[in-house]
């Protein structure tokens, strides 16, 4: 490549997207203010690729976005009928998985599952849920998990071994069995080495990490996605991590 | 219980953590089970988080974290086995030991479960009992081997006759027929020059064998040309895929073809190491392997100038598999040969150039492997010669099912799925799935289609249906086994498969509606469109085809309803009627008629 090399572009919906060498189409879409829904992506963390919620056809083949090198000259399709029906049998799929009753949820109205539900216009659950047992772990003196509301995005994981260093969270089980485990014999939180400040407590897009104490400092009605849906959230001002300013 | 010396395990094993699946076959060995305080102490000796080691464990089938019988049974559920008798033959030993499916007996003495395919097919019903394989299963066999397990005979007492593998061997070509001497391949190799073994390797137009027929050739040339200061050249041996058993043959009865075949690569590549990732299910070649390994080292084919040529430092080593068909799909391969969770990883980059440990790494299946080195002796036109022009050679399939002669038989690429028929002795067929449950389900109708990369293509298996068979009863097989593999890592295959077996199951069960056949075609469009790998994109396609090719079968056990509740009111009186020992009618609630 030469310095004077033009911008590289690859077009997204009609649109040309510009973008640096070493983004993702998902990353140079964002920053070009042109929102995809994803779930398990996370600007400070390398992309996970779980979710796929962020999928588009890239030439005519699906993709998920977050994975996938923005390469010039491609073709990308998002905002079409059949990939929200995709992204919404997906999201669908998450609330078959666990189980989410958002009206008794601490993260409802800052919830990117939640958001990104809303955003395709989700109305139903569709699929039989498959009401998982799932108990919570209250043993923590300062930290509630919610395991009812993982989507095993992993981004707690990665926050933790990544940034804290303390490998906290980790997967077990396989397939619809898999689940979060807290790194501790006892399998309690209170017997791992997490803390209010580590960077684990503020990653989670759904309602699973809560600190004890703190229910509702934000009313109904103010929070995150309240005020403007998710697909302007994501590419415009970021706000604090945790979702409860 | 047994104590373990861990610190003398895992000295044994170099401290290495990426060793880790190879230690937890040892604890399972000795112990029956992985204890969670064993669990803390290896993360701690191997200097990994506890929670790294505890999601290994329960990642594979075959590890627990919680106690197993001492002698720990599972049956094969492969459909073949299904088909066989197996559920029946199960049932009885559940009911000899008063125990439920997946579940201890309280003495601690047994543990019964199903597992997926165990590549016995042409000789089921099979079961694995500890690291011990029974094929031919009988009412008989069932009631001898309870009775060891009673009498908790050590398995190595057990009469041998029991374990024997039978060699169905149906018909030869290329490979099958071939005679090689140890070194031969690698020989013709060394004369030829590394390039020039490359080059004639791509001239062959060998493609893959293990499934997705990516050209051998290109594989090993861009291992070859990609930076780094190490290679590895791994033998791809899960042989995952349910109804398939030829690698299980090329390794019991061909082996030194096979491990020609990764020297010659190792050779051509600049490999260092070779890995033979070896299925659990297949215990029995753990041995004959190790020995094989052995006498070419002292032969000095493998080792340092391995067969004689300078440089050329070399060897092989065996790591077995736990239980989990993902493991199969080469990059969770790697991983699980790193000793982590099989999760395939994000590509690119590709195995050539990132594979183990991050170095450049040719991964091929076994056939594939052996294929090379008739290549490496006789030149491209072993494989060239024969087949059509776009699947050049000969093919391996692994024959089951509804035929008078199951076994492996050899055929060039071209073969019509009539002619296998034919020669196997199969009657009233009904339908062929051809490569397995990701593969293609082919109707009477298409029997004259042909096996080839171009047409229908096959890792190998090829599993026969007759006129008896109820296809709702297969494809809801072939969905469970899809739930119960998926590694879990994305959300389309995660959710995907256990939705699609759920409905599967209710509609085999005569409780589905239409709205399931609607939402199993829903499903599975989703988990083609947007899984991870080839697992999750492939798992729909037998539904799908079946709703397209035996719709009847379907229709004929839907309720008449849009919707059947999920909730049924006289089926969660059942625990009721069991307790209280009732199923009169009064018993049961007035119900329509389905
Ligand atoms: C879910 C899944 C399971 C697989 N299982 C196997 C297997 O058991 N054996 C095999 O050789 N290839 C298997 N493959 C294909 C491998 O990913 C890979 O393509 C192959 O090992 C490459 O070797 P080849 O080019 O010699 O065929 C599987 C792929 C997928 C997606
Ligand atoms: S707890 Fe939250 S951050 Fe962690 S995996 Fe579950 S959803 Fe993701
Ligand atoms: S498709 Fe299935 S097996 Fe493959 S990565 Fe996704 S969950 Fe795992
Ligand atoms: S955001 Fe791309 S897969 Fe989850």
């Amino acid at each position: 490549m030469t310095d004077a090399s033009p911008p590289q572009t690859f077009q997204m919906d009609g649109h040309d997207v510009a973008f640096t060498p070493g983004q993702s189409i998902l990353t140079a879409a964002l920053a070009a203010g042109r929102y995809i829904p994803h779930l398990c992506f996370h600007p400070e963390f390398t992309a996970h690729g779980s979710c796929k919620v962020c999928t588009v056809k890239v030439n005519g083949q699906p993709h998920a976005s977050c994975t996938t090198p923005a390469r010039s000259g491609d073709v990308v399709e998002s905002d079409t009928d059949e990939l929200t029906q995709l992204r919404l049998n997906l999201v669908q799929f998450l609330f078959a998985e666990g189980n989410h009753f958002c009206p008794s949820c601490e993260k409802s109205g800052a919830c990117t599952l939640q958001g990104v539900a809303y955003e395709l216009g989700m109305t139903t659950e569709h699929y039989s849920p498959l009401f998982p047992d799932r108990p919570v772990d209250a043993s923590h003196p300062d930290v509630l998990l919610d395991f009812n509301r993982c989507i095993l995005c992993e981004l707690c994981i990665r926050a933790s071994a990544i940034h804290d260093q303390k490998h906290v969270f980790a997967l077990s089980g396989r397939g619809i069995t898999k689940h979060l485990i807290v790194n501790a014999e006892s399998g309690r939180l209170a017997d791992t080495a997490l803390a209010l400040s580590d960077k684990a407590m503020t990653v989670c897009p759904v309602g699973v990490i809560l600190r004890k104490r703190q229910g509702f400092a934000v009313p109904i009605g103010e929070r995150r996605y309240d005020h403007q849906p998710i697909s302007a959230v994501a590419v415009g001002h970021r706000p604090k991590e945790d979702g409860h300013e | 219980m047994t104590t373990l010396d861990l610190a003398a395990m895992v000295q044994r094993h170099g401290g290495d953590a990426t060793r880790l699946v190879q230690i937890l076959h040892e604890v399972t060995a000795a112990l029956g089970y992985v204890p969670p305080a064993t669990i803390t102490e290896l993360a701690a000796r191997l200097g990994v988080s506890r929670a790294h080691v505890e999601g290994v464990v329960g990642f594979y089938s075959f590890f627990s974290a919680a106690p197993q019988g001492r002698f720990r049974v599972r049956f094969s559920d492969n459909i073949t086995d299904q088909m066989a008798g197996s559920h029946a033959l199960c049932q009885r030993m559940l009911d000899a030991f008063r125990v439920e499916l997946g579940e201890v007996s309280r003495d601690g003495l047994v543990s019964i479960a199903r597992t997926s395919c165990t590549g016995l097919c042409d000789q089921g019903p099979a079961l694995l009992v500890n690291d011990r394989a029974i094929a031919r299963l009988t009412p008989q066999r069932i009631g001898a081997i309870c009775s060891l397990i009673r009498g908790e005979v050590p398995l190595p007492q057990w009469p041998e006759n029991l374990f024997a593998i039978h060699r169905l061997v149906e018909r030869r070509d290329r490979i099958l027929a071939a005679v090689m001497q140890p070194g031969e391949g690698l020989a013709a190799a060394v004369a030829r020059g590394k390039a020039a073994t490359i080059a004639e390797l791509e001239r062959s137009g060998l493609r893959g064998r293990g499934g997705a027929g990516f050209p051998a050739g290109a594989k090993w040339a861009a291992c070859a040309a990609a930076p780094g200061p190490e290679r590895y050249v791994v033998c791809n041996a899960d042989e995952g895929e349910p109804g398939t058993f030829k690698d299980r043959e090329l390794l019991m009865h061909h082996a030194e073809l096979v491990i020609e075949g990764m020297t010659v690569a190792a050779f051509a590549v600049g490999a260092q190491r070779g890995l033979v990732y070896l299925r659990a299910e297949y215990p029995f070649l753990v041995a004959p392997l190790e020995e094989l390994l052995a006498r070419r080292r002292a032969a000095g084919l493998l080792g340092r100038a391995a067969g004689g040529v300078a440089g050329f430092d070399f060897d092989i080593e065996l790591h077995v598999g736990a239980g989990a068909y993902v493991c199969g799909e080469e990059s969770a391969l790697i991983e699980s040969l790193e000793g982590k969770r099989g999760i395939p990883r994000n590509r690119p980059p590709y195995p050539v150039t990132h594979g183990y440990r991050q170095r450049p790494t040719v991964v091929n299946n076994v056939e594939t492997l052996a294929a090379a080195a008739l290549i490496a002796r006789d030149g491209a036109g072993v494989v060239r010669d024969v087949g059509t022009p776009k699947s050049a050679g000969t093919k391996l399939l692994s024959v089951s099912g509804d035929v008078a002669r199951p076994g492996i038989y050899e055929y060039p690429f071209g073969v019509t799925v009539r002619q296998v028929l034919d020669d196997a002795g199969a009657v009233a067929t009904q339908a062929v799935q051809v490569g397995g449950p990701s593969g293609t389900l082919l109707a009477a109708r298409e029997f004259g289609r042909r096996i080839a990369f171009e047409d229908v293509p096959s890792a190998g298996a090829f599993m026969v249906f007759d006129q008896r068979r109820d296809m709702v009863a297969v494809v809801e097989n072939f969905a469970r086994f899809f739930a119960h593999e998926s590694c879990g890592f994305c959300t389309p295959c995660r959710v995907g498969t256990t939705l699609a077996a759920q409905m599967m199951t209710r509609i085999a069960t005569g409780v589905g509606s239409r709205r399931d056949v609607k939402d199993l075609a829903r499903v599975a469009g989703v988990m083609k469109a947007a899984s991870h790998c080839g697992l999750g994109a492939t798992a729909g396609a037998p539904v799908v085809a079946a709703l397209e090719k035996f719709r009847p079968a379907f229709d004929q056990r839907l309720r008449s309803l849009d919707v059947v509740p999920t909730f049924d009111l006289d089926l969660a009186l059942a625990p009721a009627r069991e307790a209280t020992a009732r199923d009169d009618q009064a018993a049961h609630l007035d119900e329509e008629s389905p």
